[in-house]
């Protein structure tokens, strides 16, 4: 039994403080405390300033969802939001441990334009960034043009584990088992391998899940799911602290079970509607007012703190 | 009064006919002297039209009128559909030869389903 068995019923109120704290949210930063999986938002910043991760942590930044390649009304520019955040992160004040980027590299899954992610990723000021692909990472040749680029945990696999700080971190792939008329899934040999990853690891240590399509079904209808996610959060479940960490949607959503949290991140490239949002038949990218698209796209900071089994979780508009 | 038409005269109107079609059909070729082409548009996120039914020797071209990336892919392994990732105005074609119903899909969006019937 993990410790945070016994806080059962503090979850609900920091649910709904968080919930709260949610339907608040106006673009700003949001800082997240995230308590045995449970996210509780300790306030935001409206100067502007970038918050600062908490003290003697380990701290990472996810970005999501770049579609190098893309250069159509919803943003020109994609190089420049890329390069905008990139700018952001070289300017927190602790430097993260690593950066992770949770998919749509590309856009259309050619080599020139994964070699122009891998080049503008070496500017970020980090030891180490890893990447789990999308589905537009995953056009032509499945994986293959991505692993070409991208294979730096997963050694001719796009999944991985890894252990850091104290953490359990997991690298997914659920783009590469696309059926018709279905949603996506991780498919029976990764959910094989990540039993087996599982066994090693004690109940009681942190894991963090990467991987680019949201592993709840937010909007069956556009895709928005995987099809097998509930097997693999099934295998998550024992353990005391969970979070997963998707793109795909381009916007911030959150749905907690239990210990798991599970946080979608905003896109580098341009917004989607919001699920099943009227007038919008389908998830094409929306063209918005000169002005607000940087209030839509961002980066998020996670900070682990150790002892305290805690995750924070900072979603910073490019505009702020 | 109504006239019967008699056996000989079925069999000689209806040589004619056969006739005729067949000149209307050579013609047809002699004038075109190509394929037959059907074109399909990828837009909002869906095939259009979504079903169509073609001669075979048809040539369907598809082209994505969308922001974002289409395929055009086969239902079915190994079918005959493989298109490349379709950029906006990017084109795809295939000539259907065979007769049968192809199913095909977009890998990217799995939700976006066509199919071509192709009927003699």
């Amino acid at each position: 039994m993990s410790e945070f068995d016994h806080n059962g019923s503090g979850h609900d109120a920091s649910r709904r403080k968080a919930l709260g704290c949610l339907a608040a949210w106006t673009g700003a930063a949001v800082l997240w405390n995230v308590t045995g999986g449970v996210p509780r938002a300790l306030g935001m910043t409206s100067d502007g300033t970038l918050q600062s991760a908490p003290a003697n942590s380990l701290t990472f930044v996810q970005i999501s969802d770049t579609h190098l390649g893309f250069n159509k009304q919803a943003n020109p520019d994609v190089v420049g939001s890329l390069r905008r955040a990139i700018a952001d992160i070289n300017a927190l004040p602790q430097r993260p441990a690593f950066v992770v980027h949770t998919g749509d590299i590309s856009h259309l899954s050619r080599a020139e334009q994964f070699g122009q992610a891998r080049e503008i990723f070496k500017e970020i000021h980090v030891d180490r960034m890893h990447t789990v692909p999308g589905e537009h990472d995953a056009i032509d040749d499945g994986v293959n043009g991505y692993l070409k680029f991208f294979d730096t945990d997963g050694h001719g696999r796009a999944w991985y584990s890894y252990n850091q700080g104290g953490v359990h971190f997991i690298g997914l792939n659920n783009v590469q088992n696309f059926k018709m008329g279905t949603m996506a899934a991780l498919g029976d040999e990764q959910l094989e391998w990540l039993k087996t990853d599982l066994a090693n690891v004690s109940h009681s240590t942190p894991i963090v899940v990467f991987a680019h399509i949201p592993m709840w079904t937010i909007w069956a209808p556009w895709g928005w799911g995987t099809s097998d996610s509930d097997i693999a959060l099934a295998l998550l479940r024992p353990f005391g602290s969970v979070t997963v960490l998707n793109g795909h949607i381009h916007q911030v959503m959150q749905k907690v079970e239990g210990h798991v949290a599970l946080h979608t991140a905003a896109s580098l490239a341009y917004p989607l509607p919001t699920p099943g949002q009227a007038g919008f038949g389908e998830p094409s990218p929306m063209t918005v007012a000169p002005g607000e698209l940087g209030k839509l796209l961002g980066t998020r900071q996670v900070s682990v703190v150790r002892g305290q089994q805690r995750l924070a979780l900072i979603d910073t508009p490019l505009d702020h | 009064m109504k006239k019967t038409m008699t056996l000989p005269n079925i069999r000689r109107y209806g040589m004619s006919c056969m006739t005729a079609c067949l000149w209307l059909l050579s013609a047809t070729f002699s004038v075109q002297a190509s394929t037959p082409t059907q074109g399909v548009d990828i837009s909002k996120m869906a095939f259009r039209p979504g079903d169509m039914t073609v001669k075979p020797g048809t040539k369907v071209t598809w082209t994505n009128r969308d922001q974002i990336p289409h395929t055009v892919t086969s239902k079915d392994k190994g079918g005959v559909l493989t298109s490349q990732g379709l950029d906006t105005g990017d084109s795809y074609s295939y000539t259907f030869t065979q007769p049968g119903d192809y199913v095909y899909f977009c890998t990217v969006h799995p939700f976006m389903i066509g199919v071509v019937h192709v009927r003699k």
